[in-house]
C-alpha cells in the first residue's frame, strides 16, 4: 500500500499543538508505518513538497509569510485541516486585533516601552511584515475540516489522523470540537 | 368648568372671516416649504399687507402642506367666492407681485403659476390630507369650520361605543404602520379588554429615511389626530391616551401640545367632553431617538421611562400593556383616517380603494423622480400611474429602475412590477411591505447592492442589541455588503450573506430585526445579476 | 405547597411527553429529559428572550418560537432538531463568538463555561463570519470581583438576578446596537457603585468568564447558576428555612 503523505506546518501559534503532536508518543511509529511526515517543523524539509495528502496548519494568518505559506500549502495538498484554536479562531495570536494598526503596537512594544534605543523591526526579506489583522487560516484559503483545541490533545488529534487514514474527514462532533 | 365648545357658531364665524375679505392668501408654512424659504415669503406678504394698508383687501393664511414639496415655497390666491391659481418657487419678491397683481390688476403672474390640473393634482385622492393647504393648523376655529369634531360629537352623542367599532370594521380601515392589521380588530380587543384603566396610544414615531407622512399630520392637522384618537378612546372605554413623538420633531411635538390644550379648553378633551360623561386625557410622550421605539413593545417600555427594548409577545398588549394595563397603539395616519370615517360612514370609506386595502395610502414620494413631496391616493393605485404619472416620471431622462417601500423593513420592486396596484398583499407578494409610505424611486444609475447595504446599515445603526440575531447579525450581514460592495467579496461571502437573510428574518426577536433582510433579500432577488458581477470568482482571498 | 397541575400530551421531535399547563416549552423539555440549547434562560428569573439560541419549530404552524417564552398547550408538536433549526443555532453561536473576543484559551471560565458547551452542543467548530474585535475596557475596580466585557454575551442573567433576587439594579444595558453592553449604576465602575451589596449572585449566573472572582486564573473560575435556580425557587415556593413563618 502506498504510504499516505502528511504535513503539518506552523503559522503564528505557540508550536503548543505540535507539542501535542509529539503527545502522541508510541503511536507516532504506527503512524510512520502507514504515513510519510514530507513537511513539518518538525522534520529537516526546506521546501513545501507537492502532491501532499493532508496538511494540518497550526498557528493564525499573523505576517505576509504566513499567508503567503498558507497558499503554497493549499495549492500543494488535497486536504488542509485547521489545527488547533489560533488556526481556527485567531485566538491568542489575534489578540491584538482589538488594538488596531501593528505600527502602533509595534512602536509602543519596541520603541515606547523600552527603557533605551528602541526601533521597529525592519528586515526585509527576513522579518516578515505583519498584517493589518491576524485572521484564522478559513479567511484566507480554503480549509476542509477544523481540530479545535489550545492545543488539541493528543487523542484528539490521533483520532483526526486515524480518520484521514482511512479517507474521511475527522469527527467534528461532541468533545472533539471543543475549544480552549 | 367652561361651556364645551359650539361648534355650529365656530363654523358661522369662520365663514365670516372667509368672507371679510376680497383676497384670502393661503401659503404653505409646512416644514419642507419652510426649510425652502416660506418663512420670508410669509413675513414679505404680511409686511407688504401692513405697509400698503391692504388688510380689509386681503388675509394671509399659513397653511399645512400643500403637498408638491419639490416646488415650494407653495402659495394660493384665492378670491371671495370665486377663483384659486396656484404659485411655486414663490420668493418673497416674488410673492409681493403676485399677490400685488391679483389685488389691483386682478391679473395672475405668468412666471410662478402651478399648473393644478397635472396628475400630480388631479390623480390624488385626499381623506387624511384633506386639510393639507386649507387650514391654519394652529387655528382650531379653522379645523372646526372644515367640519373639524363633527364626527367626535356624532360619535358621542349618538352613537354606542359598539357601533363606533362596527363603522370602523365595516371601513375596512388597516394599520397604516406597516403590518395592515385590521383596526376593528384591535379595538375590539381592547373594548373587551376588563380592567378599570386602558390606554390609547398614538405611534408618532415615524422613522424611516425619507417618510414624513405622520409628521404632516401631526403638524398640519393635529386637531384631525386628537379627534380621532378622542373616538378611539370612546369606543373602547380608555379614559388616558398618549401620543408618542419623536423628539427630532420639535414643531409636531409645539403643535400638539398647543392642540391639546386648546382642545381641553374647549371641552373637546378632559373631564365630561361636550357634556356627556366620556372624559379622556391626553398626553405628549417624546420618544429619544431610537428608530426601535416604532414598534409597539419598545414604545411602551419608552412611555414607562424605561429603555426602549421590544418585549416577548405574547402577552400582547391589547391584554398587558402600558403599567400593565391593556393598551391598544394606533399608528397616526390610522387614527386621523377615523373622523372621516365616523363622519361619512364606513361604507364610504370602503368604497375606496381594492376589497381588501380600503380607503387611501399617503406616500412620501423621493428619490430620482420629477415631482417629490407627499401624495394621497386610494389604495390600489399602481404603481407606475404614482411614478410616471403622479411623480412625473424619473428625471434627466433616465430610466426608471425600481420602487424602494417599507424602509428599512421593505424591499426593491423593479420596473417589470409597476402594473402592481399598491396594497398590503400585492406589496406583500412582491417581496417587499407597504410600510408607513417611505416610497423611493431608483433610476438605473443606481448600484442595487449599494441599496440594500444603505439600509442595511440603518438598520444596524437602529438595532437594540437586545437578541443576538439582529444585533450581531445586521453587523455581520453589512459587513459582507461593504466587502461584496468593494468588489471584494467572494462567491462565499455571497453564501453567508444569504444564509445570514434567513437566520435573521426567521430567529429575530421583533419587526425590526425580522424585517432588516428585507432590503438584501428583495434586491438579491430581482437584481442577483449585479451581486454576480461585483464579486470574485476564488472561494477565498480576504487578505 | 405544590398545586395539582393538569397534565397534556405534547411531543419532541416525534416522542411523546407529558406536559403541564403553565410551563413552558423549555421548561417541560428540561422536566422530561430532553436537551434544548439555552443560553440566556435561568429557572427562577424572569424571562428574556434574547439569545434565540432556544427556537424551536411548533408544528402546526411551522413558526419558529423561543422555547423558553412559549406556553406549552396540549397536543403541541414541538421540534428541535431539524436541518434548519441546527444551522440556526449554529449560526447564532457564531455570531456571539464573532461579536466578543471569546479566547477560551486563556478565559477563567476555560472548560467551565456555557458558551462553550454550547459551542460543543450545537457542532460550532468554527466561525465563518469575520471576527467583530471591539474593544473593550475589563473593569476590576471592584475588590471583589471583575468584569470582563470581552466575554460578554448580553445574556442580562447578571441584570436579571440582581433586580430581581437581590433588589439591588446594579445592573443594566447601556447603549444599543453592536454598542449594547453592560453598565453599573449610571455608566461608572463598578467599585464606585453605592448600590452594589457584594452579594456575588451577578457572578453565580454568569454563563461565561465575564464576570469572575478577583484572582481566578484560566480556568479557575466556577460559576453556580444552579445555587440561584434553588434560591429563587424556594423563594417562589415559599420554603422558608424555617416552616411555619408562610404568609
Amino acid at each position: 500500500m502506498k504510504q499516505a503523505r502528511i504535513a503539518t506546518a506552523w503559522l503564528g501559534g505557540c508550536s503548543g499543538c505540535h507539542m501535542s503532536f509529539l503527545d502522541m508518543d508510541e503511536w507516532l511509529f504506527e503512524l510512520a508505518e502507514v504515513a510519510d511526515i514530507v513537511y513539518s517543523p518538525i522534520a529537516d524539509v526546506k521546501e513545501f513538497p507537492s502532491d501532499v495528502d493532508a496538511t494540518l496548519i497550526e498557528g493564525a494568518v499573523t505576517n505576509e509569510d504566513n499567508l503567503e505559506l498558507a497558499r503554497e500549502i493549499r495549492g500543494k495538498s488535497r486536504l488542509v485541516l485547521s489545527f488547533g484554536d489560533c488556526a481556527v479562531t485567531g485566538n491568542v495570536t489575534a489578540m491584538r486585533n482589538p488594538l488596531g494598526d501593528p505600527l502602533q503596537i509595534l512602536q509602543s512594544v519596541y520603541v515606547d516601552a523600552p527603557d533605551r534605543d528602541g526601533q521597529i523591526p525592519d528586515a526585509p526579506g527576513i522579518v516578515p511584515a505583519l498584517l493589518p489583522e491576524v485572521l484564522p487560516l478559513h479567511k484566507v484559503i480554503r480549509v476542509d475540516a477544523f481540530i479545535p483545541g489550545c492545543p488539541p490533545p493528543a487523542d484528539r488529534i490521533r483520532a483526526a489522523l486515524e480518520a484521514l487514514l482511512e479517507g474521511v474527514l475527522p469527527p467534528n462532533r461532541g468533545e472533539a470540537i471543543r475549544f480552549g | 368648568m367652561a361651556a364645551p365648545i359650539d361648534l355650529h357658531e365656530v363654523m358661522d364665524r369662520e365663514r365670516e372671516e372667509r368672507f371679510r375679505t376680497r383676497w384670502r392668501v393661503k401659503a404653505c408654512a409646512s416644514t419642507a416649504c419652510m426649510s425652502a424659504g416660506a418663512g420670508a415669503t410669509i413675513q414679505a406678504v404680511e409686511d407688504m399687507v401692513e405697509r400698503e394698508d391692504m388688510e380689509l383687501e386681503v388675509q394671509v393664511i399659513p397653511t399645512g402642506c400643500m403637498g408638491l414639496c419639490s416646488a415650494g415655497p407653495l402659495m394660493r390666491m384665492m378670491r371671495r367666492g370665486g377663483d384659486e391659481t396656484d404659485y411655486q418657487k414663490v420668493t418673497p419678491d416674488a410673492a409681493k407681485e403676485i399677490v400685488r397683481s391679483h389685488v389691483l390688476n386682478e391679473e395672475p403672474v405668468p412666471e410662478h403659476l402651478l399648473d393644478t390640473t397635472m396628475p400630480f393634482f388631479t390623480s390624488q385622492e385626499r381623506v387624511v390630507l384633506a386639510n393639507g393647504g386649507v387650514i391654519n393648523p394652529d387655528r382650531i376655529e379653522s379645523y372646526v369650520a372644515h367640519g373639524g369634531y363633527q364626527a367626535l360629537e356624532k360619535a358621542l352623542t349618538s352613537m354606542k361605543p359598539k357601533q363606533v367599532i362596527e363603522e370602523i370594521r365595516r371601513s375596512g380601515l388597516r394599520g397604516r404602520g406597516g403590518a395592515g392589521y385590521p383596526v376593528g380588530s384591535k379595538w375590539s380587543l381592547l373594548a373587551a379588554a376588563g380592567g378599570k384603566t386602558k390606554y390609547v396610544v398614538a405611534n408618532g414615531d415615524e422613522g424611516d429615511p425619507g417618510a414624513y407622512m405622520d409628521r404632516t399630520i401631526m403638524e398640519d392637522d393635529p386637531h384631525r389626530l386628537i379627534e380621532g384618537i378622542a373616538i378611539a378612546a370612546y369606543a373602547t372605554g380608555a379614559d388616558q391616551a398618549y401620543i408618542y413623538v419623536r423628539a427630532e420633531y420639535p414643531r409636531a411635538i409645539e403643535r400638539l401640545d398647543r392642540a391639546i390644550r386648546v382642545a381641553r379648553r374647549n371641552r373637546l378633551l378632559g373631564r365630561k367632553i361636550l357634556d356627556t360623561n366620556f372624559s379622556l386625557a391626553v398626553e405628549v410622550r417624546i420618544g429619544a431617538g431610537a428608530f426601535v421605539c416604532g414598534e409597539e413593545t419598545a414604545l411602551m417600555a419608552s412611555i414607562e421611562g424605561r429603555r426602549g427594548t421590544p418585549q416577548l409577545r405574547p402577552p400582547y398588549p391589547t391584554e398587558k400593556g402600558l403599567w400593565g394595563a391593556p393598551t391598544m397603539i394606533n399608528n397616526v395616519e390610522t387614527l386621523a383616517n377615523v373622523a372621516p370615517i365616523i363622519d361619512r360612514g364606513g361604507d364610504w370609506f370602503a368604497s375606496i380603494g381594492t376589497e381588501k386595502s380600503t380607503g387611501t395610502k399617503v406616500f412620501a414620494l423621493a428619490g430620482d423622480i420629477v415631482n417629490t413631496g407627499l401624495i394621497e391616493v386610494p389604495m390600489g393605485t399602481s404603481l407606475r400611474e404614482i411614478v410616471e404619472e403622479i411623480g412625473g416620471g424619473v428625471p434627466d431622462g433616465r430610466s426608471f429602475k425600481a420602487a424602494q417601500t417599507g424602509g428599512p423593513s421593505g424591499g426593491c420592486i423593479p420596473a417589470k412590477f409597476l402594473d402592481t396596484p399598491v396594497d398590503y398583499e400585492s406589496l406583500r407578494e412582491l417581496g417587499s411591505i407597504m410600510g408607513s409610505g417611505g416610497l423611493i424611486v431608483m433610476d438605473d444609475e443606481v448600484r442595487m447592492p449599494d441599496v440594500a447595504k444603505f439600509f442595511m446599515e440603518f438598520s444596524m445603526d437602529e438595532s437594540c442589541g437586545k437578541c443576538t440575531p439582529c444585533r450581531a447579525g445586521t453587523v455581520q450581514m453589512h459587513n459582507l455588503l461593504q466587502r461584496i460592495t468593494d468588489g471584494n467579496g467572494t462567491r462565499r461571502d455571497l453564501r453567508d450573506l444569504e444564509h445570514l437573510c434567513s437566520v435573521v428574518r426567521d430567529m429575530s426577536l421583533c419587526g425590526l430585526g425580522q424585517s432588516a433582510p428585507n432590503p438584501v433579500i428583495s434586491t438579491l432577488q430581482y437584481f442577483r445579476s449585479e451581486y454576480e458581477a461585483l464579486i470574485d470568482e476564488e472561494e477565498v482571498v480576504h487578505a | 405547597m405544590r398545586e395539582t397541575r393538569s397534565a397534556v400530551h405534547v411531543s419532541f421531535d416525534g416522542v411523546e411527553y407529558e406536559g403541564y399547563a403553565g410551563e413552558s416549552v423549555l421548561q417541560c423539555a428540561r422536566r422530561n429529559g430532553v436537551t434544548v440549547p439555552s443560553l440566556c434562560f435561568l429557572e427562577g428569573l424572569s424571562v428574556w428572550g434574547g439569545c434565540r439560541i432556544c427556537v424551536v419549530e411548533i408544528a402546526e404552524d411551522h413558526r419558529l418560537r423561543p422555547a423558553c417564552a412559549t406556553q406549552i398547550a396540549a397536543d403541541m408538536e414541538v421540534k428541535v432538531e431539524t436541518p434548519r433549526l441546527r444551522a440556526y443555532r449554529k449560526a447564532i453561536l457564531e455570531l456571539l463568538f464573532a461579536e466578543g473576543n471569546h479566547v477560551c484559551a486563556v478565559c477563567v471560565s476555560n472548560g467551565k463555561c456555557e458558551l462553550q458547551d454550547m459551542a460543543v452542543l450545537c457542532g460550532m467548530d468554527h466561525v465563518r463570519y469575520d471576527y467583530q474585535s471591539p474593544l473593550r475596557e475589563i473593569d476590576a475596580s471592584h475588590p471583589k470581583y471583575v468584569f470582563d466585557p470581552n466575554r460578554c454575551i448580553l445574556c442580562t442573567r447578571c441584570v436579571r438576578v440582581c433586580d430581581e433576587i437581590e433588589g439591588a439594579h446594579v445592573w443594566d444595558i447601556g447603549f444599543r446596537g453592536e454598542e449594547a453592553h453592560l453598565v453599573t449604576e449610571m455608566n461608572k465602575p463598578w467599585g464606585e457603585s453605592l448600590s452594589c451589596t457584594w452579594c456575588g449572585k451577578c457572578v453565580a449566573v454568569c454563563p461565561t468568564g465575564s464576570l469572575a472572582y478577583e484572582g481566578r486564573a484560566i480556568g479557575e473560575m466556577e460559576h453556580d447558576p444552579a445555587m440561584i435556580q434553588r434560591l429563587a425557587v424556594a423563594r417562589n415556593r415559599g420554603e422558608w428555612l424555617y416552616p411555619g413563618e408562610e404568609q
